[in-house]
């Protein structure tokens, strides 16, 4: 086929499939991150408030000394600090999830905006390039796969280590234990309440993390409430994967190719107004809800059993 | 050590002092934050507590954004406590307003002053539509609530931005994103000259005593939070829990969009992208402040409106940013859950065995 009859040249899709990439690991980051909450039986819904106050965590020091990865650890551990205020309230205090999670996410919409104010004309300094030596000279494979920011081959690898982990390493057989029943996991003489603030504050980092990504890499530019929803995104995503670290990849590119889709349909000139297709990232997430959620018994034979549920240690 | 123990009736005390304690929590959080923002902490304060109550103006200020946040947080209240976590209310508020201002634009002068009651019926059944599509895909397909529910708000404010971009767009209005300014016909009639003070405040009066009367005289309303606190005792006595979600779905909905078109057919009198300003999600704060009582809704909705216009007073006024009033909000109830925890524990020192 000619390059008219498709129109989309090698060189575009090579781009798409980078673009796919790049826009996956940012939910996917922050995915992982959440997964390893529920699977230790916390839901954190304050993600989109955890990776806000990351992004501009992460954008501030980023513009203020000059190197990415000093703002890739104020990311990580502004995540991590959200964490655990909201795991001390949550495993310490008994509130109800939901509510803390989404007080979580309110707060950090406003603490973001608020520490962000002086930071939207500001520029970070010129952005790195980071290029495979050979591979990324490799024709389409090359510019596709081989020309990514780090984190994009990290969150690779921590998905398969996340698979390992939980599923191979003594560790995570604890963690499952602790979401699948804290009762017995107690019993066992496992710190059940200790375990799961690690779970919570290992998830805020990763989704920190995700949120440094978005500011210093993927836009790069700190814009208020930049994060648009990806956090509510990477929460029903976990769902999606029926908590396994792998298909939490999965669905992530899936989510990264709609998302770019949209600017490419955009770029070839296609008729759509702009907002039905800004809507479709949101709309697809609600119907790959509706799938994966029709059948209960799958959801609830994959669901950590105490997901959600606070545990009171022996009174 | 000290460990938390079950009380063995919740406290009385604190059931009320709780969001007290929590105010007096976010109120010494933020001294310290202007006093580390190097302004004057008493003046930071007046611009919240003081200024909003001043004078008529003020007060009649304050009513404009605590009536959507009264309305918002009434349906919210109804949801929260069948345990249905509608936090998409800011996707109702917008459809509402959406709908509200599709009946608005079609009156012309002639149109006789019911067209109003058109208006904001329109508004709320924009409102029930967005929340209907929650309902049936949990009901159907049994997905998040939570999730769908936000997710559409993202949907809603892409809707209200295609409309007044492109179809809604006034052709006369050089070309900004906004439609036709509404005709006097289709406003809420203002109660004093000079003040945008309208019937909105009567309207939310009005729903205060119909909400408090179906949560607490009503079987249906019984039927609602039997579901919400025990579901086993609920699906034991027969109460349906699909009604149950339907109902406080639709309430919820529809209160959101009345409150959507009320401020488009008060205040703001014609749609732009600047619709969405956050009621519907500090409406979720106003209901738990309010804790979830219809009347404790009011006092923690003008408290909730004072942080907004403290917000933008302190912009004004001091040089500081609008988005403290997000940062208040969010402490207020942060605080307030942790405040909460003790309503139904009490800390006792255990020495360690």
């Amino acid at each position: 086929m000619t390059e008219a009859a498709t129109g989309l040249s090698a060189e575009t899709l090579a781009l798409l499939v980078a673009a796919t990439l790049n826009a996956g690991t940012v939910v996917g980051l922050a995915a992982l991150g959440l997964l390893i909450n529920e699977r230790s039986g916390v839901l954190n819904l304050g993600a989109e408030g955890m990776m806000l106050v990351a992004a501009i965590a992460g954008f501030a020091t980023g513009v203020h000394t000059g190197s990415d990865w000093a703002g890739f650890a104020a990311g990580a551990g502004a995540g991590a600090g959200m964490a655990l205020l909201f795991g001390l309230l949550v495993i310490f205090l008994n509130t109800n999830q939901y509510a803390t999670g989404l007080a979580l996410s309110l707060f950090g919409t406003g603490l973001s905006a608020f520490a962000g104010i002086s930071y939207t004309q500001q520029r970070l300094p010129e952005r790195p390039h980071f290029d495979i030596p050979v591979l990324a000279d490799l024709p389409f494979v090359g510019p596709a796969l081989f020309k990514h920011h780090p984190l994009v081959y990290i969150t690779i690898a921590l998905a398969l280590g996340l698979t390992w982990f939980l599923m191979k390493s003594r560790a995570g057989l604890v963690l499952r234990a602790v979401g699948e029943s804290p009762e017995s996991a107690h019993a066992l003489g496992y710190r059940v309440r200790l375990i799961r603030l690690g779970a919570v504050m290992a998830g805020g980092a990763l989704c920190g993390l995700a949120g440094a990504y978005i500011s210093l890499v993927y836009t790069p530019l700190w814009v208020e409430g930049m994060v648009a929803g990806k956090g509510w995104i990477a929460l029903a995503l976990t769902t999606f994967a029926t908590w396994r670290p792998a298909r939490v990849l999965l669905g992530a590119y899936l989510f990264g190719g709609v998302t770019m889709l949209q600017f490419q349909l955009q770029g070839q000139g296609v008729q759509i107004p702009s907002q039905w297709l800004t809507m479709l990232p949101y709309l697809a997430t609600i119907v790959v809800l509706v799938l994966i959620s029709r059948n209960p018994t799958w959801i609830r034979i994959n669901m950590p059993a105490s997901l959600g549920k606070p545990f009171h240690p022996g009174s | 050590m000290f460990k938390l123990e079950p009380r063995a009736a919740p406290s009385k005390v604190l059931t009320l002092a709780s969001p007290l304690i929590a105010l007096l929590v976010t109120v010494v959080v933020g001294v310290a934050l202007f006093v580390a923002l190097g302004k004057d902490p008493v003046a930071g304060l007046r611009m919240f507590f003081v200024e909003p109550l001043k004078s008529g103006y003020a007060l009649s200020e304050l009513s404009i954004k605590a009536v959507p946040l009264v309305l918002i947080g009434l349906g919210l209240a109804v949801c929260y406590r069948a345990n249905i976590w509608n936090i998409g209310a800011e996707g109702q508020f917008v459809m509402g307003a959406v709908f509200a201002g599709g009946v608005a634009m079609q009156a012309t002068p002639q149109s006789s002053p019911l067209i109003l009651v058109a208006v904001l019926g329109a508004g709320m059944l924009g409102g029930m539509l967005w929340a209907a599509i929650v309902a049936v895909l949990r009901d159907r397909a049994n997905a998040s609530e939570i999730l769908v529910s936000l997710m559409l708000v993202y949907v809603a404010e892409m809707v209200l931005s295609y409309l007044v971009y492109g179809p809604w767009k006034d052709p006369a209005g050089y070309n900004f994103p906004q439609t036709i300014t509404f005709l006097e016909a289709t406003r809420l009639p203002k109660l004093i000259p000079g003040f945008r003070l309208n019937i909105g405040v009567a309207v939310a009066l009005v729903a205060v005593v119909g909400f408090a009367i179906f949560l607490f005289r009503t079987f249906a309303g019984f039927q609602l939070q039997v579901g919400g606190l025990a579901p086993a005792a609920a699906r034991y006595a027969g109460f349906s829990s699909r009604r149950a979600l339907w109902t406080a779905l639709l309430l919820s909905g529809g209160m959101a969009g009345l409150a959507g078109a009320m401020d488009v057919a008060g205040p703001q009198g014609q749609l732009t992208p600047y619709v969405p300003v956050g009621y519907g999600f500090a409406a979720i704060i106003v209901a738990f402040v309010g804790r979830l009582n219809p009347i404790g809704i009011v006092f923690s909705a003008v408290l909730m409106s004072m942080f907004f216009i403290g917000g933008e007073l302190a912009q004004s006024r001091l040089g500081l940013p609008k988005a403290l009033t997000g940062v208040f909000q969010g402490l207020l109830l942060f605080a307030l859950l942790a405040c909460d925890t003790f309503i139904h524990q009490r800390l006792r020192w255990v020495s360690t065995p």
